[in-house]
């Protein structure tokens, strides 16, 4: 039996740590599996440097045409699943063909790599960024070994960052002013403005403000969107009357965003808005929405 | 939806607290272990249960209650950092997240209280911000709730903050800033209640409404406390920023209440110095509002505050509190068209109070206030209203309740044209009342103008006014009559002639009364009258030729036209009585003349008036009695009335009575002192003559009865004897004294069963004279008994 296992298993462990893996920051990140595990984290121009070993098992030999490591970028289509798209591809021979006895390491090192796109996890999609090991065999197939890490890349601040002032109604019937303090906030940014009722002929229940987050793959006529509600937040309870004016302040920090995502590598783009909502008596609900543009700033 | 039944709502109710109950119970958990996160959790569920909709405001309020106290223990966890490890900075951010925004706000608010306590951000920002972030909650009830929680956990902050904790000027300020901005959007909450829901529920919202009234006020009762609002503070901001909301709200169960919180909670000091202010915003209130109550009651405080000690009035006279108090009813008088008589009157009673209290020594300013209510009063029609009627008399009754001096109040021009606004039965009450008055501090009225000014205040009880057409109670009507009588004699001066006037004005006014009154004033006026001639008499030295208008015979003149006035009630027995006491009085003036006139008109009186027997009777001894003390008639007018006296007493009905009044006559023959006359033929002529007729009598009680009477006749008749006897009339001899006493010891043999008193102590008597020696005991001597 001993035998039959050991044909399935791998005939070797690969592990791939990162040089400053002790030192580096490491972020939660959700596998396909549900698990949450934690993972290196980067940023674009980065240098990823880091050893592979590989250690054969017990008293066997590896033979192979050669050790390989790579760099990639992907997008992967959840309608398209398993196929990749990759977008960056940066391969680093380690070992010319030969066999290997024991356990063996090498170092390697891609110096400042342009990731210019986030990690992300969608709803129809996700990009990734992992590095790939392969030790190509004739027989027995390659081996392979993936290490995911996570990138982020930081914004500064907008030079400009106007407020969202607006106002808009239904004749005769609602007419309301809101303002937000800015069109584009990071993510721990906290959402300041006021709501002011400039006629009010109908009986409001609540009013919540939504976070909405619009995601759109592909293209053209094939263009698929999904939206999403991640925050429902209530502004107001009761009827407001003419000339109230109802403060607005949402943390952005408890909610699980991204910063705002444009048409990445022609694939994909994420848009946040933010939706005021008002509800009357009868449940009828009456909105506006508004894009803001959510940016990852560098903690300070 | 509307139509909730009390059932449902206990059940809903039942449901919240249990939702409170179960949320509140992981929360202890989570407290005990120290778990932040758990804790928000728990308690933002448990806050939930306050979102509902369903019950009215008591209910709320006993759910809200029960959230309180857990929210009381949170505030403890928060306070302590060691517990859950997080700055009340950041705790401040993370309450923040909740997504709902009724417990979102309930946990700002409970942070936020902690984090001012910290003092780790100016107070002024956070106090802002809380007050700002509820605007959120717009539902009135869920609003007013939130709100008053607010107030609530921040009121000891504040106080503390406003009184000792900086001590600056601006920090006070901001404790006011927060607190009027939080009691401006609860007011406009409450009153947004009432705009809610058809309305054919307007009186149950109403009703939901002053249950929840305290929830604002008590904003103003925080700023009350707070020791850093001075003076200053209060009139440069704190008043009128209230007053802004109550004029602005224009919602009358908040103005009302309103304005009466404003007039509790602040010092008495406070609103003597703003009552410009104060006082402006009253005429600006919905004409549904009851001011009149709310002025009334500012009035009796600020009244009750210069009775306190002497130093303020100094104050009230400075602001001029009374002027403007006056100017502000007049106004709103003016301005509330809609409100009853009864709401002016009473607004005019207050005002009165209050100057009675304050200006004691203005009597302008009560004639002022009584002037207006005249102009209010004649613009309408005469009052119906039984409670407007009441408060003119509580009006008219305060100047004298206050001048015990009921003279003062006389002096006020406009008293009796209030009065004359008053319907029959009330003018009664009130000339009763002003009678009263005068009698309790017995008050002499003393000048003929007072005197006419008062009979025109009590006019309703002197004479039947136009429209008297209701039933009297008699009994009532005597007693209104009998005060008037004892009215007539509190009216007095010393100087004769002012006193002859104001008989003269009494005269007047009574004989306007008509003849049911007559008898209840006349005797009164007469007597007042005849003081006044013995007065004169008193003063005889000083009588100065015909001039001088007050003699005894112009006195006597009117005397006689009043007691003739009675024969038109009529009244006989009463008219003989008065002409006998002025012919007295006229004796006394030495008008013979007159006094023999007035005899004349008591005998006129008696022959052709008075029928009944007992009132002969009666009659009979009053004239002799008068007639006996008579000293100015010459002979022949003595003769001719002593005669027709003794004549009449001959002639009554009853043998008794004849008897009686014939040995009665004798004394008009027998006067003692100087010059008396002493004719003791014809006394013992006239006793004679009684021992007959008692004879007489004796028969004929015999024969009714077959028994012998009682010998009273006798005795009586034997102790006249012994007076005469004693007086020394010589025509009564000890054997005539002998003689009667054993005609009555036979007529006692023929009745030995009964033994006599009379008889008995009067020939102890007998016996005590003889005994007692000298000349008295010698003249008895002879007398055997």
């Amino acid at each position: 039996m001993n035998f039959l296992i050991g044909a399935f298993k791998p005939a070797c462990n690969i592990s791939i740590t990162f040089s400053d893996g002790k030192s580096r920051k490491q972020v939660p990140m959700k596998k396909e599996n549900g698990k949450t595990i934690m993972v290196s984290l980067f940023q674009s121009k980065e240098s990823i440097a880091g050893k592979v070993s590989i250690e054969p098992l017990q008293g066997k030999k590896i033979e192979h045409l050669g050790v390989k490591v790579e760099l990639l970028g992907q997008i992967e289509m959840y309608f398209d699943r398993g196929n990749f798209y990759d977008f960056t591809s940066l391969v680093r021979e380690l070992d010319v063909p030969g066999d290997i006895y024991e356990r063996k390491t090498y170092p390697f090192e891609f110096s400042t790599v342009e990731m210019p796109y986030e990690t992300y996890n969608g709803a129809n999609l996700r990009l990734r960024y992992v590095l790939k090991v392969t030790v190509s065999r004739n027989y027995g197939g390659s081996i392979v070994e993936y290490q995911d890490f996570i990138v982020r890349n930081y914004s500064p601040p907008p030079s400009i960052n106007n407020s969202i002032k607006m106002e808009v109604g239904i004749e005769d019937c609602l007419h309301i002013e809101f303002e937000y303090n800015k069109s584009k906030y990071h993510l721990k940014d906290v959402i300041i403005g006021k709501i002011y009722f400039l006629l009010v002929r109908i009986k409001i229940k609540n009013m919540d403000l939504e976070i909405r987050r619009r995601e759109s793959t592909g293209s053209g006529a094939n263009t698929h969107v999904e939206t999403e509600t991640l925050a429902k937040f209530e502004l107001m309870d009761g009827a407001p009357v003419r000339g109230e004016s109802i403060p607005i302040r949402l943390f952005l920090s408890p909610y699980e965003l991204t910063p705002t995502y444009r048409n990445i590598n022609n694939k994909f783009s994420v848009k946040y808005y933010l939706n005021l909502v008002l509800v009357d008596e009868e449940d009828r609900r009456y909105f506006k929405q508004q894009e803001i543009a959510i940016y990852r700033q560098q903690d300070s | 939806m509307l139509l909730i039944g009390a059932e449902d709502e206990e059940k809903w109710l039942a449901e919240g607290i249990a939702g409170v109950q179960h949320n509140a119970f992981y929360l202890h958990r989570a407290l005990d272990s120290n778990n932040l996160r758990d804790a928000l959790k728990y308690s933002a569920q448990m806050l939930s249960e306050l979102r509902t909709s369903k019950l009215s405001p008591q209910k709320y309020y006993e759910l809200y209650m029960r959230a309180f106290d857990e929210l009381r223990i949170l505030e403890m966890f928060f306070k302590d950092e060691s517990k859950h490890g997080v700055s009340v900075v950041d705790l401040y951010e993370l309450v923040q997240h909740a997504g709902n925004i009724l417990p979102r706000l309930y946990l700002l608010c409970t942070v936020g209280s902690v984090y001012i306590k910290s003092k780790e951000a100016p107070a002024k920002e956070l106090l802002q911000d809380l007050v700002e972030m509820c605007h959120g909650v717009q539902h009135p009830i869920r609003g007013l709730f939130l709100r008053s929680y607010l107030a609530q956990i921040s009121r000891d902050k504040l106080i503390d903050i406003g009184s000792d904790y900086e001590g600056d000027a601006d920090t006070v300020m901001d404790a006011v800033e927060f607190i009027l901005e939080n009691f401006t959007e609860m007011n406009k909450l409450w009153v947004r209640m009432q705009l809610e829901g058809p309305g054919r529920v307007r009186e149950k919202r109403e009703k939901e409404r002053s249950a929840l009234q305290e929830l604002v006020g008590k904003n103003l009762h925080v700023l009350s406390q707070i020791e850093g609002v001075d003076l200053e503070i209060y009139k440069e901001t704190v008043l009128p920023r209230v007053l802004e909301q109550v004029v602005n709200c224009k919602d009358d169960l908040s103005q009302y209440y309103l304005m009466d919180c404003i007039i509790q909670v602040f010092p008495d000091e406070y609103h003597l110095q703003t009552l410009e202010m104060l006082l402006a915003a009253c005429p600006q209130v919905q004409p549904t509002v009851d001011i009149k109550t709310v002025l009334s009651r500012l009035m009796d405080r600020l009244s009750k505050y210069a009775a306190s000690s002497a130093d303020v009035l100094t104050e009230f006279l400075q602001v001029e509190a009374f002027t403007k108090l006056s100017n502000a009813i007049e106004k709103v008088i003016e301005v509330q068209v809609d409100m009853p008589a009864v709401g002016a009157i009473t607004l005019y009673v207050s005002l009165l109070t209050f100057t009675l209290r304050v200006h004691p020594d203005r009597l302008d300013y009560v004639d002022q206030v009584l002037g207006a209510c005249v102009k209010k009063l004649s613009s309408i029609p005469k009052l119906e209203d039984s409670r407007a009627t009441k408060q003119v008399v509580a009006l008219l009754s305060a100047p004298l309740e206050k001048y015990n001096d009921t003279v003062t109040a006389l002096k006020i021009s406009n008293y009796p044209r209030v009065m004359d606004h008053l319907d029959n039965g009330t003018n009664k009450v009130m000339a009763m009342v002003i009678i009263e008055s005068i009698m309790k501090n017995n008050t002499c009225i003393s000048t003929a103008d007072k005197v006419e000014v008062l009979f025109e205040l009590i006019k309703g009880l002197i004479k039947d006014l136009d429209s008297a057409t209701d039933e009297l109670d008699e009994e009532d009507f005597k007693d209104e009559q009998n005060s008037v009588a004892k009215l007539i004699h509190m009216l007095y001066n010393n100087e004769p002639e002012e006193m002859l006037k104001i008989i003269c004005i009494v005269w007047k006014h009574t004989m306007a009364g008509g003849p049911k009154r007559l008898p209840f004033t006349v005797p009164s006026l007469v007597f007042s009258a005849l003081r006044l001639v013995r007065q004169l008499q008193g003063q005889e030295g000083d009588i100065v030729g015909e001039e001088v208008p007050a003699t005894p015979k112009k006195i006597f003149q009117l005397l006689s036209q009043m007691i003739e006035a009675l024969s038109a009630v009529p009244s006989p027995e009463l008219a003989l009585r008065l002409y006998l006491q002025c012919a007295e009085a006229a004796n006394g003036c030495d008008l013979e003349y007159v006094a023999y006139e007035f005899f004349t008109q008591v005998f006129v009186l008696y022959e052709e008036e008075i029928a009944n027997s007992k009132a002969q009777v009666t009659a009979i001894h009053l004239i002799i009695g008068a007639l006996q003390r008579m000293n100015v008639f010459s002979v022949e007018n003595r003769d001719t009335l002593t005669h027709k006296t003794t004549g009449y007493s001959a002639r009554l009905l009853k043998k008794p009575d004849q008897c009686r009044a014939v040995y009665a006559c004798s004394h008009l023959f027998w006067v003692d002192g100087q010059d008396g006359i002493r004719d003791g033929e014809r006394v013992l002529l006239c006793l004679k003559r009684a021992l007959r007729i008692a004879n007489a009598a004796q028969q004929m009680a015999s024969i009714a009865r077959d028994s012998s009477g009682p010998v009273t006749l006798f005795v009586e008749i034997l102790n006249k004897y012994l007076y005469y006897f004693e007086k020394g009339n010589k025509q009564i001899t000890a054997a005539a004294i002998q003689h009667l006493i054993e005609l009555i010891n036979t007529e006692m043999q023929g009745d030995s069963a009964t033994s006599d008193a009379f008889l008995a102590s009067t020939l102890r008597y007998i016996q005590f004279q003889k005994q007692r020696g000298g000349v008295m005991g010698a003249k008895f001597e002879s007398i055997k008994l």
